[in-house]
């Protein structure tokens, strides 16, 4: 086992650092810096101030280790927009978009297990169907989308919720099914093949056969050892809300770390950029090799593979 | 179910129960709040420190500057000062107003603008806005409410500099908080005070009742300002339908023609400062043989195309077709001076014919935004027989080429920072610096001489002739101011200016 957590590790540390690479050259590929820093109408004096004051004159293998120094301390720099850290901002930020990813994937859960449980019972009936076509057309929509669609109906026509902002828990409540709903296929599939392989072992028969009522072999019995990997996914699933959330924050007016990667990625802001996309990718590293871990505990056969 | 579950369900129950009674304050009308959604916020409250038009807004309402210039008369007028006058082409003196306070109760006098001339123009003030500050050498104190301010040159656009970016602040409670706690809770003499700033989120504003009451700009009429940072496009237009919002601007058309359908809210499209204009290589900067160094080449440029077609069907709103090379509201700005050419494709033709180009010829044109308006007037030239392959890029690659002199055909745009005087236009392009492609030194002559004379007269005069030759010359050709939407609640009574600075202070309730 330790030698499969260290193995693990080891993946997970080459994927962070080539996260950091890869963002580090994409944003610096995308243009002049100290250009788009100084804005449209700057003089030529103007930018080349920018680029000394910055440090944009310095070979891009300098700036990159400079940065991966304070990075690792946690440590991004100063925002070219905001004179703040980059590391205040984000943790200004970091609560409205954990609250957000939290309040989706309870919703994703809520949703999915109920309808995975429900298809298994039937599998393959007209039931089985109608569940499955619930759960796919939330990943079937494009949640920008779908998140436009909730605005108008459920903001505009019926006036039930607040539309944007995050002053209240209403105010999640749009954003958080916009986002949850694209995590519910996966965890709906999961939860029914699960279900189905439960139902068909010997135990299983065996709570029947004593005469246990239905609801009580569903529950205590079958999910209750199916729903186990579901736990994984749901973990690998909420590294993709957080990572989602960057277009679901700009919809909602939700001033999370999304709202501030999008902002940033429009104004240049590129150590903002560059620190956001770095956590975002460190959480969603680290939810799989939780998720990794937590299966090999409960599968012995994946350790050795 | 445990005792404990049930307690913890109960109590989640009982905040969830209490925080919906906690709704957000309603926007609009009744409760004299009007709230106003943008897509961005300013880095920093500070008016000098943020380069963004949210900036500017909060600037001109919670903020005074010396002098004020009317919108609707276009003529500068006193505010913090009281009068002026030019000792020499280099100093200005200025008597200030007395009994004027800050939104703190700190009394305004000859310290305050003192020490926020100087301290602007330090390095360590780290300003975001240079330009709007770059002119000033130093201001001394000649008495408790006189100024003296000493500029680097001879500078007559400083008074549509003092009455614009330049707003006061108090030099005691600056020095007491510094940038950062004045960014956080800022204090100017303006009709609006700022009350709360919550970075990401928005600024709250009250109307000032200690005003001063002889003020040109007038009281505040609304009691309350609210400015929200919606990043969507669509989810401003959604709260302005539900009344979460009261007021929104920069609509795109098609949005703004589905809000005019509805009951309550109302659509203002009004023009604003930015020109579009097509500059051509005259002084053959891309290649020795350049078609555009050939006067009548350039002239049937400007007779091919149909700028008012384009205007009518494509800009539509408030937009208008431009003849000179600067807006008509700024100083020294005549578009009636100069010549005009109108659409007329036959003698284009004839044009192009006589300087030897009588099938044509091929070219390139560069773009960086509304590449609609580009490709409408390269299908014009085509007509004409100028075949021009467009290339469409980033706004900061464009002007690199374009300063390097790699750009034959430029369609491009001008905002001129909102500054009312033709220096801010007309001189970026042809007073011989990197952005000049016609290098005529008659006319950087005309317009470096007007940059520096400080009668007013005798400044237009240079101006008009330097806009005649441009015309005459067709260096450039003109093409049409923009023009935006604004959208808010019909409860509301709002004039919109070119400028695009938002006056709220003007507004009210209807």
């Amino acid at each position: 086992m330790i030698g499969y957590i260290l193995r693990r590790a080891a993946v997970a540390l080459s994927v962070a650092f080539t996260v950091s690479v890869v963002s580090f050259l994409l944003l610096h590929l995308s243009g002049d810096l100290a250009v788009a820093i100084a804005g449209p109408e700057a003089t030529p004096a103007q930018v080349e101030q920018i680029r000394l004051e910055y440090g944009l004159d310095r070979p891009l293998w300098v700036q990159y280790g400079e940065w991966l120094a304070g990075a690792v301390q946690f440590d991004f720099g100063r925002s070219f927009f905001f004179r703040e850290d980059v590391s205040t901002l984000v943790l200004d930020r970091l609560p409205v978009t954990m609250t957000l990813g939290a309040i989706a994937l309870a919703f994703a859960v809520v949703l999915a297990v109920p309808l995975g449980v429900v298809a298994a019972i039937r599998p393959n009936s007209w039931l089985d169907r109608v569940a499955l076509t619930i759960a796919v057309a939330g990943q079937a929509m494009p949640s920008f989308w779908f998140a436009l669609v909730l605005i108008l109906v459920v903001g505009v026509q019926l006036r039930w919720l607040p539309i944007s902002g995050n002053d209240t828990w209403q105010h999640f409540v749009l954003p958080a099914i916009a986002l949850g709903y694209y995590a519910t296929p996966a965890i709906m599939r999961l939860t029914r093949t699960g279900m189905l392989d439960v139902l068909s072992s010997d135990y299983i028969r065996t709570a029947r056969a004593k005469g246990l009522r239905t609801s009580t072999v569903l529950v205590k019995h079958a999910l209750r050892n199916a729903i186990i990997p579901v736990v994984a996914l749901a973990a690998v699933q909420l590294g993709f809300m957080l990572g989602g959330s960057v277009v679901i924050e700009t919809i909602f007016a939700l001033h999370g770390l999304g709202h501030l990667a999008w902002e940033s990625i429009s104004r240049n802001d590129f150590p903002v950029v560059q620190a956001v996309v770095l956590i975002l990718a460190m959480f969603y590293i680290l939810l799989t090799f939780l998720a990794d871990l937590l299966n090999a505990w409960l599968d012995p056969k994946i350790r050795v593979a | 179910m445990s005792i404990e579950i049930k307690k913890a369900v109960l109590s989640s129950a009982a905040v969830a129960a209490a925080l919906a009674v906690a709704q957000p304050a309603l926007a609009g009308k009744a409760n004299d709040t009007l709230v106003y959604a943008s897509d961005s916020e300013p880095e920093s409250v500070s008016p000098y420190h943020n380069n963004v038009r949210e900036g500017v807004i909060l600037a001109r309402n919670a903020w005074d500057t010396l002098l004020w210039r009317d919108p609707g008369s276009g003529e500068y007028v006193p505010l913090l000062a009281t009068s002026w006058e030019w000792v020499d082409d280099k100093t200005l003196d200025v008597e200030l107003r007395q009994g004027v306070t800050f939104h703190n109760g700190e009394p305004f006098d000859a310290d305050d603008v003192v020490f926020t001339f100087n301290y602007v123009v330090t390095p360590e003030a780290k300003v975001v806005t240079k330009q709007n500050v770059e002119w000033i050498e130093s201001a001394e104190k000649l008495g408790p409410y006189k100024v003296r301010i000493h500029t680097k040159g001879p500078f007559p656009a400083a008074l549509e500099y003092l009455s614009g970016p330049t707003p006061i602040y108090p030099n005691e409670y600056f020095e007491k908080v510094g940038l950062e706690g004045y960014s956080k809770a800022p204090v100017g003499t303006g009709p609006y005070k700022i009350t709360r700033v919550d970075v990401g989120k928005g600024v709250s504003l009250e109307k000032f009742d200690g005003y001063f009451k002889d003020s040109p700009r007038g009281e505040a009429s609304i009691g309350k300002l609210e400015f929200r940072v919606i990043p969507d496009a669509e989810t401003r237009v959604a709260e302005l339908m539900t009344g979460g919002v009261d007021w929104i601007w920069r609509v795109p058309a098609d949005q703004a023609d589905q809000l005019e359908q509805m009951p309550n809210v109302e659509v203002l499209n009004a023009e604003t400062m930015r020109v579009a204009y097509l500059a051509m290589d005259a002084a053959g900067r891309t290649a020795e043989d350049s078609p555009f160094k050939d006067i009548r080449v350039r002239r049937a440029v400007a007779h091919a195309i149909d700028r008012q077609a384009i205007v009518d069907n494509l800009v539509r709103g408030a937009s208008r077709v431009m003849h000179a090379a600067c807006f008509p509201s700024q100083f020294g700005c005549d578009m009636e001076a100069v010549k005009k050419y109108e659409y007329d494709p036959a003698k284009a033709k004839e044009l192009l014919a006589e300087a030897g180009y009588k099938d044509g010829f091929k070219t390139d044109i560069y773009a960086y935004r509304e590449r609609e308006y580009t490709e409408a007037m390269m299908g014009y030239l085509r007509d004409v027989g100028i075949d021009a392959n467009l290339h469409f890029l980033k706004y900061a690659a464009l002007r690199d080429l374009q300063r390097a002199g790699k750009v034959p055909l430029n369609s491009q745009t001008w905002g001129s920072f909102s500054v009312n005087d033709v220096s801010a236009f007309t001189g970026v392009y042809f007073k011989g610096g990197p952005d000049d492609y016609a290098m005529d030194a008659e006319v950087t002559e005309l317009l470096e001489k007007g940059d520096v004379t400080t009668d007013p007269a005798k400044r237009k005069e240079l101006y008009r002739e330097a806009l005649q030759k441009i015309a005459e010359q067709a260096y450039w050709l003109p093409l049409f101011s923009y023009s935006t939407n604004y959208a808010f609640t019909s409860d509301l009574s709002f004039e919109a200016q070119p400028d695009e600075v938002v006056r709220f202070y003007m507004a009210s309730w209807k």
